[in-house]
């Protein structure tokens, strides 16, 4: 069976009948995605999915890499913070070097590249690979994964240059888009639900996991999972916590993650958290290693409320994974978490731990209430943010590239 | 001669949003911004809207008077701009006009001018709609409500509402289409004008379509 077909016992039929119908006119065509790594991180990780959902369409799609010295990745780190609004240093030789890793890359990819249909360039790391491949003779879309709403200025104007040739750019949410000479497309992320942190898991399992960790599934839970970040606010989870937990004195809080140990700020945070949650055990600070997903997967069903309080968010994919379980969330009113969270509908807004309190008691209260908002959350996941809404919006942008990117309308 | 029944051609559509970098901060600004932006934007904020990710009990049927009442609080407005009708119009410059000037009636009205935080102003935006074949035509009129009953909610979103903006009287394909037969199927008609796409979701307005066909053609309420 095609992997496109597994979606559609979770999808339906049309769904995945349209995909077929919509890729008709790309069948043959050749699409390269060219990005900095294929292990590890949110780009790799949809690439991962994406890439044999549109093989499967018959798109030839390749995915390239470009490679460079340490004080390559040096300088596109530096690029990745400035981006979000960091001051970094603009140092002229680490920029000699952004730039000369990008021209031996081109010569490497330059068979690959120049004859494609479409180029998918992902991030600033490959950005430059354009200027070196003059003779290309496809549609290039520079793809930014980052939120730039608010960029160190002199770095993006740096990078402005780079990407303003591009035929076209797709940018997350609105709010990143900037001023750029070409067509931005807004394409919002998605969560795959056959992957192990979202396929359904025997109710044996969660069980197991949940024990395993000292977690009791007879008392109330709600959990967080997210890095030990300020931004994710942890320790405004555990101040809601701690407000709830005189009206609700059996319930239990985890707090789940991935390890912190090289990221020094992460690691103060982890230990404010220790300190937050001293003496009382019925919070589970879970410090879990980055392939943990099935155990992500069981916490969260295992949970009966989710939380992801942020003070500043890019999309929140943890939130599209939490209501995917059907449960209710209780999201930071910011950035993507805003696009989700619908009030009184998929969860709450809020925007202090008093806040999130006030709406844990609530549905603490109105059991009801809870499996019905639990519901929509995930039905409203299910319609919005799935793989499959993220692939048609990939072909409906193809198609409005190769074919009119001049025209609002296109009748194939 | 017999002239053949044509045949009801079923689509599907895809839309793909775009940033057009204009942003409002305060009503005074949202009215500037309407009066000069792509008509597509307009469109987006209107039409396209139901296309993409909402919840199904939206509140007020377009963006303007959502974000009029979200982030500016104007509930006055808010109303006023909800009830805007866009198939009253026939072109999308009329409907900007009738946008411009319940905006410009509220300026007049209250000389204060509220601003939103960075994070909430209005982003315009607008699309590209790829429409595209499903290779699925049906001349039996009986046989609708199972066809309906496999179409994808875009396609839904394209024939019923869509076609509003696309056909000469401003009705949905179906009617258009049954109205092109013989007046047998006015009863049908009469119960598609009477589905309301605002305030319900694309999957609900399916099934109230597949109802009504169903109704009729398996001896159902309309047909007593």
């Amino acid at each position: 069976m095609n992997k496109l077909d597994l979606y559609r016992d979770i999808v339906g039929n049309p769904i995945i009948d349209s995909l077929y119908q919509l890729a008709a006119p790309l069948k043959g065509i050749n699409v390269v995605h060219v990005n900095s790594t294929k292990v590890g991180g949110g780009v790799a990780e949809i690439l991962h999915k994406l890439i044999p959902l549109k093989e499967e369409l018959g798109i030839n799609t390749k995915w390239e890499v470009v490679t460079g010295e340490q004080e390559f990745y040096n300088c596109t780190k530096n690029f990745h913070n400035g981006l979000q609004g960091n001051v970094v240093s603009m140092n002229k030789k680490l920029l000699d070097i952004y730039e000369k890793t990008n021209e031996e890359n081109a010569d490497k990819l330059r068979n690959s590249l120049k004859d494609a249909d479409v180029v998918f360039i992902h991030d600033p790391q490959p950005a430059m690979l354009l200027k070196y491949i003059p003779e290309r003779k496809g549609k290039w879309i520079w793809r930014c994964h980052i939120d730039v709403s608010k960029p160190y200025r002199p770095l993006w104007n740096y990078i402005k240059n780079k990407v303003a040739d591009y035929d076209a750019s797709v940018f997350s949410l609105a709010d990143y888009a900037q001023k750029l000479p070409h067509t931005q497309y807004l394409i919002l992320p998605s969560i795959d639900p056959l992957s192990e942190k979202n396929i359904d898991l025997d109710i044996k399992e969660v069980k197991q996991t949940c024990i395993s960790y000292g977690i009791d599934l007879s008392r109330p839970i709600m959990s967080q999972i997210s890095r030990f970040d300020r931004f994710k606010d942890p320790i405004g989870v555990i101040k809601a916590y701690k407000i709830v937990k005189k009206f609700t004195p059996d319930l239990q809080l985890v707090l789940a993650g991935g390890g912190a140990t090289d990221d020094p700020e992460g690691e103060a945070v982890l230990n404010e958290v220790r300190e937050a949650a001293y003496g009382d055990s019925d919070i589970k600070i879970l410090l879990l290693p980055a392939d943990a997903h099935r155990t992500i997967n069981a916490i969260q069903r295992g949970s009966d409320i989710i939380l992801q309080k942020s003070v500043k968010e890019g999309f929140g994919l943890t939130v599209t994974e939490g209501m995917w379980k059907g449960k209710p969330m209780i999201g930071g009113d910011t950035g993507g978490i805003r696009l989700q969270v619908i009030n009184h509908h998929t969860g709450y807004l809020v925007n202090t731990p008093e806040g999130a309190a006030l709406r844990i008691r609530y549905l603490f209260n109105h059991k009801k209430r809870m499996l019905e908002i639990g519901k929509n959350a995930k039905e409203f996941v299910r319609e919005n943010f799935l793989i499959t809404r993220h692939l048609r919006e990939y072909l409906t942008l193809m198609l409005a590239a190769i074919h009119y990117q001049d025209k609002d309308r296109i009748e194939l | 001669m017999i002239k053949e029944t044509p045949a009801f051609n079923v689509k599907d559509c895809a839309l793909v949003a775009i940033a057009t970098g204009k942003k409002a901060h305060n009503l005074r600004e949202l009215k500037d911004i309407i009066q000069n932006i792509d008509q597509g934007s307009i469109y987006y904020h209107f039409w396209g809207m139901l296309l993409k990710p909402r919840f199904m009990d939206s509140e007020y049927n377009n963006e303007f008077a959502l974000w009029v009442k979200s982030s500016l609080h104007d509930s006055i407005l808010a109303e006023r701009l909800s009830v805007v009708d866009p198939t009253d119009f026939g072109l999308l410059d009329e409907l900007r006009n009738e946008l411009v000037d319940t905006i410009q009636e509220r300026l007049d009205e209250d000389e204060w001018i509220n601003f939103v935080r960075p994070q909430n102003k209005f982003h315009f935006k607008k699309s590209h709609i790829v429409v595209f074949d499903t290779n699925i035509a049906l001349k039996d009129p009986s046989k609708f409500s199972e066809v309906i009953k496999e179409m994808s909610t875009s396609s839904i979103f394209y024939h019923f509402i869509d076609a509003r903006r696309r056909t000469k009287d401003n009705v949905d394909d179906f009617r258009q289409w049954l109205m092109g037969l013989d007046g047998k199927y006015n009863p049908i008609c009469d119960k598609i004008s009477s589905l309301d796409p605002y305030f319900v979701s694309l999957n609900t307005l399916k099934e109230q379509l597949v109802n009504i066909f169903d109704d009729f053609f398996k001896g159902g309420k309309i047909n007593e």
